[in-house]
C-alpha cells in the first residue's frame, strides 16, 4: 500500500466523537444547549397532545410563561390552565423519570466497565415491581404489616410508590450484602447475584399475579409492570425531584472518578481514586435514582441502557459531559416516548414503556448495526 | 541522599499463600532499580504492596520517610506514578483525556483541569514524543505507542517515582530500547526514583542502576547488575545453567543460556 494513501484503517483510528477538539466545559455547553433545545421542542409536541389537540405555538407560549418568561398568554385562559394544570405534571414526571433514568443508566455502565449495565442489573426494577405486585394484590396484608391503615399508606396512590421504593432499596442491598467479599464488592458476584435475584422475585410476582382472583388487579399491576405515565400528577413530582436531584448532583462530583473508573479499578487507584469507597457512594446514589424513578411510574424499560449509549457515540465517553446530557437527553427521550403513547393509538393510550421498547429497541439495533465498529472497541 | 521509598522486611499473604516473605527493597532519587526473577517470584506483587494498591503487607513501608498507611490514595498519586503491565484501555477516550487523568491527584472534586494542568500534558506528551497522537483513541495505538502514553500519563502526574511493571512486554525490541531509553532520560532529567519489574534480563542489566533478584517471595540478591547476574544466582532463581559474559560489540552484560540445571 502507498504510504501517501489515506488507508480505511488510518481513518478510523482519528477520533470520531463530535466536537472532541473542544474543552470540556464548551463541549458541555454546547451538547446541553441542543438537548435542552429538543426537550423543549419534545415538551411542547407532549403537551399538545391529549383528548383535544392544542395548537403548538400556544404551548409553546404557555410554557415558556409558566417558566417565568413572560410572553403575554392571558394565565386565566382556557388554554393555559389546561397546559399547566392538565398536561404539564405528566409531561414533567416523564422528564424527571427520564432524566433519572437515564443518568443512572450512564452511571452504571462506567461503574462496571459494562455496556449492557443498567439499575435494573442490581436487582432495584424487580424489587420495585414486587413491591407494586404486593401493594395491589395484598393490600390488607401490607397495610397491616405497617400498621398504617390510617396513615397517607391507606391511600393507593402513596401505598404504591412506597411499596415499591421500599422494595427497590430492599433488594439492592440484598444483591450489595451477597456480593461482598473482605469488605469489598466483586462485580463479577455482584452481576450474578442481582440476575439470580430477578428471576427469583420475577417469579414470585408471577406467581402473586397467576393467584389474584380479580381481573382489574392484574391489568393494574401489568400497567405498572411495563410503566405507565398515565394520571401522575404534580403530587408525584414533587415528592420524586428530592431524591433523583440530590442522587444528580452528588453523581456530578464523582464524574472524573467515572472517567477513572471506566479505564479500569487499578488505574483508578494508582492516580488516587478511592475505588471502594467511591464505587459504594455511585452504587448507592443510582439505586436510589432508580427507585424513585421506578416506584412512582413503573420500570419502564431502555431508558437507562439506550439514551446513554446514542450520546456515548455522539459525544464520546466523558462522564462530566456524558451525565448532564444523559439528563436531558434522557428526559426528551421520555417526553417524546409519552407523546407518542398518547397519540399513536387516540382516543386509546398505551403505556410510555411499551413505546420506549417498542420504539428505542429497533432504533438502538440500528445504531449498533450502524456504528458496529465503535461497539467492538467499547 | 536519603531514599524516596524504603520497603523494609515485607511480607504479603493472599488467600492463604505467601506471595512476598521479608522482601526489601529501596530506591533513591535519580536510580533505575530492575525487579527480576522468574514468573511468580513476587516482582507484580511487590510493586502493588509499595505503591499502596494491595494493603494488608506486614512490614515497614516508608514512602518520603512517612509509613505508607499514613497516606490517602490521593497523596501516595502525587508522589508515586504507576505505568502498568496490561490494561484494559478499551473506552473510547482520546490520549489526551487518557493523559489528562494523570492530574486528577492535583485536582480537588470541585475544580476544572486548568490551563495550566493542559500545559503539564502538552509537556508531556511533548517528551514522550506522542503530541501528534493527542487526538488519537487509546485503543486504536499500537503496544510501543500506548506505552508512550501511558508513560506521559505517569509524568503528567509529576512523580518523585516512577514504578513500571513489565513496561516492555509484548513490546518488539526497537520499541523495548526506545522505551528504556526514554525512562532512563526522563529519571535523569526530572531526578526521579524508578523501579521497573523486568521480564528480560540482558535488557534489565543494560539499563538498570542496580537489580533486586526475587525467587519465590524473597530477595536472593542484589546490587549492581554484574554481581546479581552471576551463574549461581541464576541457577538457584531460574533453574538454568547459564553463563555471563560481557558482549563484544556493546560492551553491555550478555547471558549464554546452557541448559535446563534439572537435566543436567
Amino acid at each position: 500500500m502507498s504510504s501517501a494513501v489515506i488507508s480505511p484503517a488510518e481513518t478510523q483510528t482519528r477520533s470520531v466523537f463530535l466536537l472532541m477538539k473542544v474543552g470540556v466545559v464548551p463541549r458541555l455547553v454546547i451538547v446541553c444547549a441542543v438537548l435542552a433545545v429538543l426537550l423543549f421542542v419534545a415538551m411542547t409536541y407532549a403537551v399538545s397532545i391529549g383528548t383535544t389537540e392544542i395548537p403548538r405555538p400556544d404551548v409553546a407560549n404557555a410554557l415558556l410563561q409558566y417558566a417565568g418568561l413572560d410572553r403575554g398568554v392571558d394565565e386565566s385562559s382556557p388554554t393555559y390552565m389546561a397546559v399547566t394544570i392538565v398536561r404539564l405534571p405528566g409531561v414533567m414526571m416523564a422528564a424527571l423519570v427520564g432524566a433519572a433514568l437515564a443518568c443512572a443508566g450512564a452511571v452504571m455502565q462506567g461503574l462496571f466497565r459494562n455496556p449492557l449495565a443498567d439499575p435494573g442489573i442490581v436487582g432495584v426494577s424487580a424489587g420495585a415491581s414486587l413491591g407494586v405486585v404486593l401493594a395491589i394484590t395484598q393490600t390488607e396484608a401490607i397495610t397491616d404489616l405497617w400498621r398504617l391503615h390510617n396513615g397517607p399508606l391507606k391511600d393507593a396512590l402513596w401505598r404504591i410508590p412506597v411499596t415499591a421504593f421500599v422494595g427497590a432499596m430492599l433488594s439492592a442491598l440484598t444483591v450489595y450484602i451477597l456480593s461482598l467479599q473482605r469488605g469489598r464488592t466483586n462485580i463479577a458476584a455482584l452481576l450474578l447475584a442481582g440476575g439470580a435475584l430477578n428471576s427469583v422475585l420475577g417469579a414470585i410476582i408471577s406467581v402473586l399475579l397467576l393467584r389474584a382472583g380479580d381481573m382489574t388487579q392484574i391489568r393494574t399491576v401489568l400497567s405498572w409492570l411495563v410503566g405507565s405515565l398515565e394520571g401522575r400528577g404534580w403530587d408525584y413530582f414533587h415528592v420524586a425531584k428530592w431524591p433523583i436531584m440530590a442522587s444528580t448532583v452528588l453523581m456530578l462530583l464523582y464524574a472524573r472518578d467515572l472517567n477513572l473508573l471506566a479505564i479500569g479499578e487499578e488505574n483508578a487507584q494508582a492516580l488516587g481514586v478511592n475505588v471502594p469507597r467511591v464505587r459504594l457512594i455511585l452504587l448507592a446514589l443510582s439505586c436510589v435514582m432508580t427507585a424513585a424513578a421506578v416506584s412512582f411510574v413503573g420500570a419502564i424499560s431502555f431508558v437507562g441502557l439506550v439514551v446513554p449509549h446514542m450520546l456515548r457515540l455522539i459525544i464520546g465517553p466523558d462522564h462530566r459531559v456524558l451525565l448532564p446530557a444523559s439528563l436531558i437527553g434522557g428526559a426528551a427521550f421520555l417526553v417524546l416516548a409519552d407523546g407518542i403513547s398518547r397519540s399513536i393509538i387516540a382516543p386509546e393510550k398505551l403505556e410510555v414503556g411499551i413505546v420506549t421498547a417498542l420504539v428505542g429497541g429497533p432504533f438502538f439495533l440500528l445504531l449498533l448495526w450502524r456504528n458496529r465498529r465503535q461497539i467492538a472497541v467499547f | 541522599m536519603s531514599s524516596l521509598l524504603t520497603a523494609t522486611s515485607v511480607s504479603y499473604a493472599r488467600d492463604g499463600n505467601d506471595i512476598l516473605r521479608d522482601a526489601s527493597l529501596t530506591i533513591a532519587p535519580g536510580e533505575l532499580v530492575g525487579l527480576i526473577g522468574p514468573n511468580g517470584a513476587g516482582k507484580s506483587t511487590l510493586l502493588k504492596v509499595v505503591s499502596g494498591l494491595w494493603s494488608g503487607a506486614q512490614g515497614d513501608i516508608r514512602l518520603l520517610e512517612k509509613p505508607l498507611s499514613r497516606y490517602s490514595p490521593r497523596e501516595i498519586a502525587r508522589v508515586i506514578a504507576q505505568v502498568p503491565q496490561i490494561t484494559t484501555l478499551d473506552f473510547p477516550f482520546t490520549v489526551q483525556q487518557v493523559v489528562l487523568m494523570g492530574r486528577n491527584p492535583h485536582l480537588s472534586r470541585f475544580q476544572l483541569e486548568t490551563a495550566q494542568d493542559r500545559g503539564i500534558v502538552e509537556r508531556a506528551l511533548e517528551r514522550t514524543q506522542t503530541g501528534e497522537l493527542a487526538h488519537r483513541l487509546i485503543g486504536t495505538l499500537s503496544g510501543g505507542e500506548r506505552q508512550r502514553v501511558l508513560l506521559a500519563r505517569a509524568l503528567t502526574q509529576q512523580p518523585r517515582l516512577l514504578l513500571l511493571d513489565e513496561p516492555t512486554a509484548n513490546l518488539d525490541i526497537q520499541h523495548q530500547i526506545a522505551i528504556f531509553e526514554l525512562v532512563t532520560g526522563l529519571i535523569c532529567e526530572d531526578n526521579l526514583g524508578a523501579v521497573a519489574a523486568i521480564h528480560d534480563l540482558e535488557l534489565a542489566a543494560r539499563f538498570c542502576d542496580r537489580l533486586v533478584l526475587l525467587h519465590q517471595g524473597t530477595v536472593l540478591a542484589q546490587g549492581a547488575p554484574a554481581d546479581v547476574l552471576t551463574a549461581a544466582h541464576i541457577r538457584a532463581a531460574y533453574g538454568v545453567e547459564a553463563q555471563p559474559y560481557s558482549d563484544p560489540i556493546t560492551g553491555h552484560l550478555r547471558l549464554s543460556i546452557l541448559g535446563n540445571g534439572h537435566l543436567e
